[in-house]
C-alpha cells in the first residue's frame, strides 16, 4: 500500500459508506483527513487507503508592482507573523516574511513607500536572545546607513518591548525605527497585523525620529498608538490594545484607515539624533520579582551574576531579611537595581528603613524604569562599563526616554 | 407541476441552536439581549485570507467589493472571546452531548475525532470572519428514505441590527447543521422533512423554542438549472411555496436563456457615459447623479422586464448584483418612460447607443465609482442570462415564493483548522452511553394509547413547550384530560386573545392543577386564574381574586336557603338528604370551601329542621368552629 503523504487522496470507511477526502497529517497516531464537504475528521490511521498520489498545486501568484517614485523603507522580519498563507486544501497555514508575500496580503502598504525585506530570525519571540538582537541591531544599522527613510521591525508580540528597548540603546538613530505585531493571527479575517503593519509604514516614514512600538490603541480598528520603546509594556495576553505606555502618553496616534498621523510635542524627531551602533550586551544579568516570604538564600543563585534587577514592593522593597544577602551581591560585584511591580510610578528608597538600608548597600535606584527596560538597560551599560559609579550615574540617567524626570498627573 | 419531470432535486439545511447553558467557546451564557442593554460597542474591519490558489473565495471576494467598516453591541453578558480579543475556550461539552444525541436519534455514525474547523465568513457576522464549526456525525436515515449527509456543531452568528452592525448576544450560541442529501423530490416532501427533523430536534427537550431559534436553508436545482440556495426560512409553512417559487424562477429563467440564444443576443462590452443625456430629466434620481452610465443588451428587449416570480423580473435579478456596489437599483428600457424619464429621453439614448427596439439598455447612477462597478456586475449578471442560472445564495422576500440574490454560493475552499481548540475523541463507550430519549411523536401515540387524549391533543401535548409539565402532572395523579385542556387549549386561547401566559412558570401551573384535583378550585376556574397570573399576580393571590374563599356567614346563608327550598324533602329524608344536598350545595360553593366543612355545616342544618341529635355529627364531621 502506498504510504499517505500530506496531500495525498484517501478513503477511509465511517459506519457503513466510504468517504474520499485529502490526507494531511498525522496526530497522536490518528490520520487528520479533510473530507470533500472541507471538514477535518480524525481517524485510525490503519483504516486509510491511499488511492491517487497527491495532485500538483500550482501557485498562480499575482506580481507586485512597487513604486519606484516612493521613499524606501525596510521590512525586518524577526519570526512574527504579520502576513500568512492558508493553503484550503490542507488548512496549512504558513508565515510569509518575502516583500512581495507581506506586500500581496497587505497592497495598501504599496502607496506609502517601497521596501526592502530582510529576516533575520524565524523564531517564537519568546526565543529571542541578546545574539538575535546583536544580529537585529546590525541589520537595522546597516539599512539606516544605505538611506533608508525607516525601518519595520516585525515581531512576535510577547517579547517584543524587550527587544525595542534593547534596539533603541543599540542603535540611536536619525530615522524611526518602528516595531509592529498582532495580537490575532494574521491567518484570520480580523487579524490587527494589517492595520497595525500599515499603521507602522506611516510611522516609518514619518518625521519621527525614535524606537517606537505601532499597535491597535483600543479594541477597535480606529487608530493605533506610537509608544517609545523604552516605556512600553505588553499589558495583556491577548486584547489587541495590549501595548500600553506607561507614564507617559503615547509619541502620537496613526488615524485609520485615513491614515492622518499625530505626533506628540516631547518625541524626539527625524534627523536629531546620528546614527551609531553599540551592540555589546552583558548576558549575565537577571530580574527577579519578589513576593512576601521568599526565602533570601534565592539569591545566593545569582552570586556571580553582574547585574540583577529587582522587582521590588511598593516604592521598591524586599524583606529585611534580604538585606544582608543582597549586600554581600553586591559586595561580590553583582550590581543591583531597585524598581517596582507596581510599573506606575517612581522608586523611592528613602522613605522606609528596609529602603535606606538597600540604598545603604548599595542598591541603585532605578527611579521610575520599567523593571524589564531596567534590565535591557543594566545589561547594554555592564556590555562596556564596569565602574560602580559610572553604572550607577547611567542607570539614573535617561537615555533613550526610558525614564521621565518629572511624574506627570493624569496618566 | 410534474416535479419528476423536471428533475427537481432538494435537500435542507436545518439550523437549530441549542440550549446549553453556557455558549460553544466561552462560558458566556446563551441568553439574547435587547440592544438598549449594550454596555459598549467597537468597530473592526475584515480582510479575505487569500488562498494558497492565490483565489479568494467567490463570496468573499464579493463582500470586499466595498470595505467595510462594522459596529459590534458588546454586552454584561459576552467576553473577550466574543469581541475576538481572546482564543476560545474548549468546544462546549453539553452542546457535543445534545449533538451526539440528535445523531443518534437519525441513526448516525459519529466521527472517530472532532475536530473543529474555521468556515470562511466576512459579511461581519462573526468577529472573527470565520464562524467555527465542527463535523460531529455522518449519514442519517429518514422515514421516506432520503439520506441525512452528516450533522454538524457550530457558533450561531451574530444579530444583525443594521446593515453594518452587529449585536454580540447571539455570537457563539451553540447550534446544530443537519444536512440532508439532495434526494427530496417535491415541494410537499421538503416541507414534510422539514417538519420531521424539527420534531426530532425537539424530542431532546435541550434546543431553544421560538422565533428564530431555527432557521431552514433549502438548497434547489432542477435539470438544466443551477443549485439555489435559500437562507433562513424560517417557518416550515413557507417552506414547500418556496420551493415551488425557485422551481418557477428556474423554469423562467431558462426560457429566457433559450430565447436569448435563438435571438443571438449578447452583452456589449462597453459601458457608456450618458449623463449629459440626462441634464433636464424630471428623474430625481438621475438628476442628482454625479454619473449615469448606460449599458447596452443586445436582443435582451422585453425579456428584462418579463417576470419570473411573483413582482421580480430579470431586471430584479440585474439590479441585485448592482446593489452590492451601492446603488440604489437600475432602471431599463423595459419599464420605461416610467419614474421621471420621458420617451424623448429614451429616443436620444437608444439613438446614441444606436439601439433598436429589440434591445435593452440598463442605466445604473450614481458617484462614478460606485456607478462603474454596478455597470459591470450588471454585464456580468447580464452575461449569465446567457448561460443559464447562477449558483446562488439567496433570501426569502415576505412570505411569497419570491426571492432575492444575497451572494454567490460560497465555494468549498473556504475551510481551515481552528488551530486554537484541540480535537474531541469520540470513544465507542462514550457514544453507547448516549441516551436516546423518546421521539415526540412516538410520545403522542402513548398519550393517545395511555391516557386516552384525542390524538389532535395529544400531538399538541407532546410537541408543545409545557411537555416537562403535562408528564410531571400527569405522573402525580392530575386527570390527564384537566392538564391537557389547560395545556393543549386554555393557554393557546389565552395567548390568541393577547394574554401573556408565557411567563407562567410550569411549577405554578402545577400548583393550580393540584388545587383543581384537590376541590379547592373549579376546573371552570382555570381560565380566570391563568389570566390573572398572567396580569402578574401570584397563584394565591389570582384564586383569591377569581375564586374568594367563602365566609362561614355566606356558607351558612347559602346552606340555610337550600335546606329551606328543599325542607319537604329534608323532612322525609331525615339524615339521608345529606348526600342529594351536599351536591347542591358543592355546585354553588364549589372549589371555595372544603367538602368535610360543608358536610358538616349542611348536617347541622338539616338536624335543626328535623331535630336530630346535633352531638352525631362529630362523627360525620368536624364541626365547623373547631375547623376555622
Ligand atoms: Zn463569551
Amino acid at each position: 500500500m502506498m504510504r499517505a503523504l500530506s496531500g495525498s487522496r484517501v478513503r477511509c470507511r465511517v459506519g457503513d459508506q466510504d468517504l474520499e477526502g485529502v490526507y494531511i497529517t498525522e496526530r497522536e497516531g490518528r490520520a487528520v483527513v479533510k473530507l470533500s464537504s472541507g471538514y477535518n475528521i480524525g481517524i485510525d490511521i490503519a483504516r486509510l487507503e491511499v488511492i491517487g498520489p497527491s495532485p500538483e498545486t500550482v501557485l498562480p501568484l499575482a506580481r507586485i508592482e512597487q513604486d519606484p517614485d516612493l521613499p524606501e523603507c525596510s521590512i525586518i522580519s524577526t519570526g512574527g507573523t504579520i502576513a500568512s498563507r492558508i493553503d484550503y486544501r490542507t488548512g496549512a497555514v504558513t508565515s510569509q516574511f518575502s516583500a512581495e508575500d507581506i506586500l500581496r496580503a497587505i497592497p495598501e502598504l504599496t502607496s506609502i513607500a517601497r521596501y526592502n525585506a530582510i529576516q533575520v530570525s524565524t523564531i517564537l519571540s519568546e526565543n529571542m536572545n541578546i545574539a538575535i538582537w546583536q544580529r537585529l541591531a546590525h541589520a537595522i544599522h546597516d539599512e539606516i546607513e544605505r538611506g533608508v527613510r525607516g525601518v519595520i521591525v516585525m515581531h512576535g508580540t510577547d517579547t517584543m518591548a524587550f527587544t525595542a528597548s534593547a534596539i533603541s540603546f543599540m542603535v540611536p538613530a536619525p530615522v524611526p525605527i518602528v516595531f509592529v505585531g498582532a495580537q490575532r493571527s494574521a491567518d484570520r479575517p480580523s487579524s490587527d497585523s494589517a492595520m497595525n503593519a500599515i499603521c507602522s509604514a506611516v510611522a516609518a516614514v514619518s518625521g519621527l525620529g525614535e524606537v517606537s512600538v505601532v499597535m491597535h490603541d483600543t479594541t477597535s480598528d480606529d487608530r493605533c498608538a506610537i509608544h517609545r520603546a523604552t516605556r512600553v509594556r505588553k499589558m495583556h495576553t491577548s486584547r489587541r490594545d495590549a501595548f500600553q505606555s506607561i507614564g507617559i502618553p503615547p509619541l502620537g496616534y496613526v488615524e485609520y484607515p485615513s491614515l492622518k498621523m499625530t505626533l506628540s510635542s516631547g518625541v524626539v524627531r527625524r534627523g536629531e539624533r546620528a546614527l551609531s551602533l553599540q551592540t555589546e550586551m552583558e548576558p549575565r544579568c537577571a530580574l527577579l520579582l519578589f513576593a512576601p516570604g521568599m526565602p533570601p538564600d534565592i539569591l545566593e543563585g545569582y552570586h556571580g551574576m553582574k547585574g540583577l534587577v529587582i522587582s521590588g514592593t511598593g516604592l521598591g522593597h524586599v524583606g529585611s531579611d534580604w538585606v544582608p544577602v543582597i549586600r554581600e551581591l553586591i559586595d561580590g560585584g553583582t550590581h543591583v537595581v531597585m524598581t517596582s511591580q507596581c510599573l506606575h510610578g517612581r522608586v523611592c528608597d528613602r522613605v522606609y528603613d528596609t529602603g535606606r538600608d538597600l540604598l545603604a548597600a548599595g542598591v541603585i535606584e532605578g527611579e521610575d524604569l520599567l523593571p524589564e527596560v531596567a534590565l535591557v538597560k543594566l545589561s547594554w551599560i555592564l556590555g562596556r562599563e564596569e565602574g560602580p559609579e559610572e553604572v550607577s550615574r547611567l542607570m539614573q540617567q535617561s537615555l533613550r526616554g526610558e525614564i521621565c524626570r518629572r511624574s506627570i498627573h493624569g496618566l | 407541476m410534474d416535479y419528476e419531470a423536471i428533475g427537481l432535486k432538494a435537500g435542507l439545511e436545518i439550523h437549530q441552536q441549542l440550549d446549553t447553558e453556557e455558549k460553544l467557546f466561552c462560558h458566556c451564557p446563551t441568553v439574547l439581549r435587547d440592544i438598549k442593554e449594550r454596555n459598549s460597542e467597537f468597530h473592526r474591519f475584515l480582510r479575505a485570507t487569500v488562498s494558497e490558489l492565490g483565489e479568494m473565495d467567490r463570496a468573499a471576494e464579493e463582500e470586499m467589493m466595498a470595505q467595510r467598516r462594522f459596529t459590534y453591541y458588546a454586552y454584561d453578558t459576552t467576553c473577550l472571546v466574543e469581541d475576538d480579543e481572546e482564543p476560545p475556550a474548549p468546544l462546549n461539552n453539553e452542546a457535543l452531548e445534545i449533538a451526539l444525541t440528535i445523531a443518534k436519534l437519525f441513526g448516525m455514525t459519529p466521527v472517530e475525532e472532532v475536530h473543529t474547523m474555521r468556515k470562511l465568513v466576512i459579511d461581519g457576522s462573526n468577529t472573527t470572519g470565520f464562524q467555527r464549526t465542527a463535523l460531529v456525525a455522518l449519514h442519517g436515515r429518514l422515514p421516506g428514505g432520503c439520506r441525512l449527509d452528516s450533522i454538524c456543531l457550530e457558533e450561531e452568528a451574530a444579530q444583525r441590527v443594521d446593515d453594518r452592525t452587529f449585536s454580540l448576544d447571539r455570537l457563539g450560541i451553540p447550534l446544530v447543521e443537519i444536512s440532508t442529501a439532495p434526494c427530496l423530490r417535491t415541494p410537499e416532501e421538503v416541507q414534510e422533512v422539514a417538519e420531521y427533523i424539527g420534531m426530532v430536534l425537539r424530542s431532546t427537550g435541550r434546543v431553544k423554542r421560538g422565533i428564530g431559534t431555527i432557521r431552514q436553508d433549502i438548497n434547489i436545482s432542477i435539470r438544466g438549472g443551477a443549485r439555489v440556495e435559500i437562507k433562513g426560512v424560517q417557518e416550515l409553512d413557507l417552506i414547500a411555496d418556496a420551493v415551488k417559487g425557485e422551481v418557477k424562477r428556474q423554469l423562467a429563467l431558462l426560457a429566457i436563456k433559450d430565447e436569448l440564444l435563438s435571438r443571438r443576443a449578447a452583452v456589449m462590452e462597453e459601458f457608456r457615459d450618458v449623463t449629459p443625456l440626462f441634464s433636464e430629466t424630471g428623474s430625481k434620481i438621475l438628476k442628482k447623479a454625479p454619473c449615469i452610465l448606460a449599458v447596452f443588451l443586445q436582443e435582451f428587449g422585453g425579456l428584462v422586464g418579463r417576470e419570473i416570480q411573483p413582482g421580480r423580473r430579470l431586471g430584479s435579478e440585474l439590479a441585485d448584483y448592482a446593489k452590492k456596489c451601492g446603488v440604489g437599483g437600475i432602471f431599463h428600457t423595459d419599464e420605461l418612460p416610467a419614474y421621471g424619464i420621458s420617451e424623448g429621453e429614451i429616443s436620444r439614448l437608444r439613438v446614441e447607443l444606436r439601439a433598436s427596439e429589440g434591445d435593452c439598455i440598463v442605466l445604473v447612477a450614481g458617484e462614478r465609482e460606485r456607478a462603474e462597478c454596478a455597470a459591470r456586475q450588471v454585464m456580468k449578471r447580464a452575461k449569465l442570462a446567457l448561460v443559464g442560472i447562477p449558483e446562488e445564495t439567496r433570501r426569502m422576500l415576505g412570505e411569497g415564493e419570491s426571492t432575492a440574490y444575497l451572494r454567490p454560493l460560497p465555494g468549498a475552499a473556504r475551510m481551515y483548522p481552528e488551530t486554537d481548540v484541540f480535537p474531541v475523541r469520540l470513544t465507542p463507550p462514550e457514544w453507547e452511553a448516549i441516551e436516546v430519549p423518546e421521539l415526540l411523536s412516538v410520545r403522542a401515540e402513548r398519550f393517545v394509547r395511555d391516557l386516552g387524549l384525542d390524538p389532535a391533543v395529544a400531538r399538541q401535548i407532546a410537541y408543545s413547550d409545557r411537555i416537562g409539565l403535562f408528564e410531571a402532572a400527569v405522573s402525580e395523579g392530575i386527570r390527564p384530560s384537566v392538564a391537557a385542556r389547560t395545556l393543549a387549549s386554555t393557554l393557546r386561547e389565552l395567548k390568541r386573545d393577547g394574554i401573556k401566559v408565557d411567563g407562567i412558570g410550569d411549577r405554578e401551573i402545577l400548583e393550580l392543577f393540584r388545587m383543581v384535583e384537590s376541590g379547592r378550585l373549579a376546573k371552570e376556574a382555570i381560565p380566570s386564574v391563568l389570566k390573572s397570573m398572567a396580569g402578574g399576580k401570584s397563584l394565591e393571590d389570582a384564586i383569591q381574586e377569581v375564586a374568594p374563599p367563602m365566609t362561614e356567614e355566606g356558607l351558612e346563608a347559602l346552606i340555610d336557603r337550600i335546606v329551606r327550598e328543599r325542607e319537604s324533602f329534608v323532612r322525609e329524608r331525615g339524615r339521608r338528604a345529606l348526600g342529594p344536598l351536599m351536591g347542591v350545595v358543592m355546585a354553588e360553593a364549589r372549589g371555595r370551601v372544603d367538602g368535610k366543612v360543608i358536610a358538616s355545616m349542611l348536617g347541622r342544618a338539616i338536624d335543626r329542621i328535623t331535630g336530630g341529635d346535633e352531638r352525631r355529627l362529630n362523627t360525620e364531621g368536624k364541626r365547623i368552629d373547631e375547623n376555622a
